[in-house]
């Protein structure tokens, strides 16, 4: 198999790929980018904490114009996985109104990205219907 | 030093395609029309505010060089599409401290053309995978994780508004009917970028950009500026009869950004921030939401509408939806919203709105704003909202 590469680095590979937030340990707040601090409290110490791959949808939107590369229409949302709300795209389902409701339950799945010159394929997520 | 700020005088361009007028040329005749309108001229001005979001850094300086340089301080602002009310937060701020008697605030922006706006960033994709950011992406997330584009993202807010309160409507005709109130009252405004009745069907028939936001419910893309001069309580009463007459109050003049809030940096929070600048504008200025007898808030998109009745407490907690089907925020209603066609038909050149919207309020207090005249006006509320986030409310009530 060649090599993957996650999207992010806060996206986990392997057999059972999921997310991973930086928790700060004062305050319990999550984060996913690197961090200088905590921005609730300001405290410098983070611990690792697994992200449900389980969650329901909050809000959403179906963008019509995108840049080159990202097939349009597609679903942008907010998933709440218990308690920690992620940033993704809803995949596996028609991009419609219809097909996409407030409140739905989804479940994370990996997303091709493409494969570079060096044969290694990077690998995004979203959420799909659960 | 804790002497009334007063807006002495005020005025906006019409907004639309300017194509032979640079930013400079829009906020010179702004600032000009303000400084005339007040009576007094920039030699008078011992502080200018300047913000000209997508152009360079130094619109107070360039603005200066063709109408004054007078070489009083400039600050040079930017607080995204609360830029306008920062530049007027500024001058306020200066005056109130009395470091300065009068103060120039300015905002422009040429935009006319300019497609969709995004946050974020958006290289292309290189040739091997290379992990970089903050996030240690390898390639762009915009559109691999979520929206970056602006009518992206204020769709997500208004349809989680519409989540937490367990609406069970249609959201997409919902939303289309708050535009078509803001089309509708755009008719009355002269200086709107656009000025036509639009129906219900045409909205929602019309190019979807980021369901439900179509077209016409995004803020229209356009060149304008606005511009304001302020002045001290103690100053104002040595001028004229006519120019005291004519000066609005500043009841209230507040700036927030968003606090810390669990999924914050996940979707941007415009509501906590704008509740925040709300209740201390409403205790500043010593007035509820039933005193207003107009708003112009920012409807950056039609989606974005709705949450700021609520963040405005203009109605019940969670009652945004019911609140506007009561026909209250239609001009004739209780609670007029964007009587000047609001952000998508007057138009959004980002710096400038945060003062072109003072300037409606400011328009009505005076009794001048002819067919489009709110009876009786007395108090205002302006609310704008920039990404990052920045809100600015400034609350003006008519002279005595």
């Amino acid at each position: 198999m060649s090599a993957q590469i996650p999207l992010v680095d806060y996206l986990v590979l392997g057999d059972a790929p999921h997310l991973v937030a930086h928790e700060c340990t004062a305050c319990g707040a999550r984060f996913f980018d690197r961090r200088n601090a905590c921005a609730n409290c300001s405290k410098t110490d983070f611990r690792s904490v697994d992200i449900p791959t389980e969650g329901v949808l909050r809000t959403f939107t179906i963008v019509t114009f995108a840049a080159p590369g990202i097939a349009v229409p597609y679903v942008a949302g907010v998933v709440e996985c218990g308690g920690t709300s992620v940033r993704a795209n809803i995949v596996n389902c028609d991009p419609t109104p219809e097909a996409v409701s407030l409140g739905m339950k989804v479940k994370l799945v990996t997303v091709p990205v493409g494969t570079d010159e060096a044969g290694t394929e990077a690998v995004g997520f979203g959420f799909e219907p659960a | 030093m804790s002497d009334d700020v007063w807006i002495l005088g005020i005025n906006m361009t019409k907004f639309g395609k300017h194509p032979d007028k640079d930013s400079v040329d829009l906020a010179a005749e702004a600032a000009t029309a303000a400084l005339a309108d007040a009576g007094t001229d920039i030699s008078k001005m011992g502080i200018l505010a300047a913000g000209n979001l997508l152009g360079g850094s130094h619109i107070g300086q360039m603005l200066q060089k063709q109408i004054g340089q007078t070489g009083i301080p400039v600050y040079n602002v930017a607080n995204a599409c609360a830029t306008g009310a920062t530049a007027l937060r500024t001058a306020i701020m200066a005056v109130k401290a009395g470091e300065a008697d009068y103060g120039l605030a300015v905002g422009v922006e040429k935009l006319a053309g300019a497609g969709l706006l995004a946050g974020g960033s958006r290289g292309a994709d290189s040739k091997t995978w290379e992990p970089s950011g903050r996030y240690g992406s390898v390639a762009p997330i915009d559109g691999r994780i979520g929206t970056e584009i602006m009518p992206g993202v204020f769709a997500q807010v208004g349809m989680e508004y519409l989540y937490r309160n367990e609406y069970s409507g249609t959201a997409f005709e919902l939303f289309a009917r708050i535009s078509e109130k803001n089309h509708a009252h755009s008719t009355l405004n002269p200086l709107a970028a656009y000025t036509k009745r639009m129906s219900l069907e045409e909205i929602m028939n019309d190019v979807m950009i980021a369901y439900p936001n179509t077209r016409p419910m995004c803020s229209a893309n356009c060149d304008g500026a606005a511009a304001a001069v302020v002045v001290s309580g103690s100053v104002l009463k040595t001028l004229s009869q006519e120019q005291q007459k004519r000066a609005v109050k500043v009841a209230a003049s507040i700036l927030t950004s968003d606090p810390w809030e669990e999924a914050c940096q996940i979707l941007p929070d415009v509501n906590t921030l704008t509740r925040n600048a709300a209740k201390q504008a409403y205790e500043q200025a010593g007035v509820s939401p039933a005193d207003l007898d107009l708003v112009e808030l920012h409807d950056c998109f039609a989606t974005a509408e709705l949450v700021h009745y609520d963040n405005l407490m203009l109605c019940e907690p969670g009652g945004a939806v019911d609140f506007f089907e009561s026909g209250a925020t239609w001009r004739d209603g209780s609670t007029p919203v964007n009587v000047s066609g609001g952000l998508e038909s007057k138009g959004h050149p980002i710096a400038a709105t945060g003062i072109a919207n003072v300037w409606e309020i400011c328009h009505h207090l005076r009794g001048e704003a002819g067919d489009r005249q709110i009876e009786g006006a007395k108090v205002g509320l302006a609310h704008v909202i920039g990404l990052g986030s920045a809100c600015g409310i400034h609350i003006l009530e008519k002279a005595a």
